[in-house]
């Protein structure tokens, strides 16, 4: 008989009740049990930053957390960064105009950790900005693109 | 790379905690799980039990006592880093932590944690030693206080037993205006290191009046460079006497493993020793 909890996660703003087993952890439960497939399952053992998702507004690996963990705790994804409208966020715009991203694997972590990263340090050096991605492995684009992209978006954000 | 099944616990007080791991043979505490999780996920470990202490009331925190920093073993690394009173008594912990994984495993893992799983190149056990921190260890039968040059056993082996949990750790206060140091090689940001030296010192009138030095990654420990605190006490606190000071630490036991030798790891030690000792002297109030 696995072992099973009733959790209460808030997810991107929506409330959601789920029974999971206890050993899933918080990525494969947005994935599998809310089919929410934007959150990227990479190495599973925290290095690659793919999966990076926001608990009550803080970056974290979502392979490194038990969903069970995440009860009564508010989740970002990916799929919560835009406005309910489809209008991207000014770092997802950023991304599209800088080629921040080519095959897009690791383009969910980078933007939920860029955007945590940003809120703290709405003016940061580029050499803050490749700190503050160095969890993040990117295998396309060389990062010159992502850099170019936050440091975009936080100019712009700070311009708002 | 999904975890073994394994039953849940989430207990609400420590005491709950320590009657679990009286109660289940093979049970782990769960903490931060930056190196737990791993370590399920690639099933290194297959316990029976986890207990997560995620929720356990008063493990987490830091209480400044006038001459110590207490702290929480629980107290994840990001609260350590934000916190106005270690960032003002002992500054050297955010120094370091800086170095500890990414920001995004930093806003999970927990000192606790990092000095149970004791990796002999991570940051956090390198603090403890050059602090001789004490930690505070709670089973069955109460609690007993651990100095942290007892604490290591062996090769990630802490002083801990089956039925016992770490509740805190208390850091000794240095002198105000003391000078910090902390360096470390490592081959890509936010990897274990190579290795990492941990440097503090109280200097007057430009000579060193006490000294301590830490290096993380070495050997199979953080190891206290005694000899060298000892020669350092009454130089000069200058460039000269704490390249003497890494001469020594060349001399240390290094461990080698398939990519870097022992030889490599004592060149990196007096390196980092001279390094970590250089910013701590360039620190430290009344340095001539």
């Amino acid at each position: 008989m696995a072992d099973t909890r009733d959790i209460e996660v808030t997810v991107n703003g929506q409330r959601h009740s789920a029974t999971v087993e206890t050993r899933t952890s918080l990525g494969d439960f947005l994935r599998q049990g809310l089919g929410m497939t934007g959150t990227h399952m990479g190495c599973e053992h925290g290095v690659c930053g793919a999966c990076t998702v926001l608990l009550d507004g803080e970056a974290v690996r979502s392979c490194l957390m038990l969903a069970v963990q995440a009860n009564g705790h508010e989740v970002t994804t990916i799929e919560g960064l835009a406005d309910a409208d489809g209008t991207l966020s000014p770092l997802q715009k950023a991304f599209w105009e800088n080629y921040g991203l080519q095959c897009g694997f690791c383009t969910p972590g980078m933007l939920t950790s860029l955007t945590a990263f940003l809120k703290e340090n709405p003016d940061p050096s580029e050499r803050e900005v490749r700190e503050a991605i160095s969890g993040n492995i990117c295998r396309c684009t060389g990062y010159q693109g992502i850099v170019d992209a936050a440091l975009s978006a936080a100019k712009t954000m700070r311009e708002v | 790379m999904k975890s073994a099944p394994f039953t849940y616990h989430d207990p609400g007080t420590v005491d709950e905690a320590i009657a679990l791991l009286g109660q289940h043979e093979d049970a782990k505490l769960l903490a931060g799980g930056q190196s737990l999780m791993p370590m399920l996920n690639m099933r290194f470990v297959v316990p029976d039990h986890v207990v997560d202490l995620n929720g356990v009331a008063g493990l987490a925190g830091i209480t400044d006592t006038g001459d110590a920093l207490e702290i929480g073993a629980m107290t994840r690394q990001r609260d350590l880093m934000r916190d106005a009173a270690v960032g003002a008594k002992a500054p050297i912990i955010p120094e370091a932590l800086e170095f500890v994984g990414h920001f995004q495993t930093r806003n999970r893992g927990t000192i606790g944690g990092s000095l149970c799983h004791l990796d002999p190149a991570a940051e956090q056990p390198c603090l403890m030693a050059v602090y001789d921190a004490v930690l505070t260890v709670q089973g069955p039968d109460g609690t007993r206080e651990v100095p942290f040059a007892e604490w290591p056993l062996a090769y990630m082996i802490p002083s801990i037993g089956p039925d016992e949990l770490l509740t805190k750790v208390r850091v000794p206060n240095w002198a105000a205006g003391h000078g910090y140091g902390f360096a470390e090689f490592a081959r890509r940001h936010g990897d274990f290191a190579i290795v990492s030296a941990a440097a503090l010192l109280e200097v007057s009138g430009g000579t060193i009046s006490r000294a301590a030095i830490a290096i993380g990654g070495a050997d199979v420990r953080p190891i206290r460079l005694e000899e060298a605190e000892a020669a350092l006490v009454g130089q000069a606190a200058n460039a000269e006497s704490f390249k003497a000071a890494g001469e020594m630490a060349r001399k240390i036991d290094a461990i080698s493993d398939a990519y870097v030798s022992s030889a490599y790891r004592q060149r990196l030690a007096a390196t980092m020793v001279e390094r970590a000792l250089a910013k701590a002297g360039s620190r430290a109030g009344g340095s001539a």
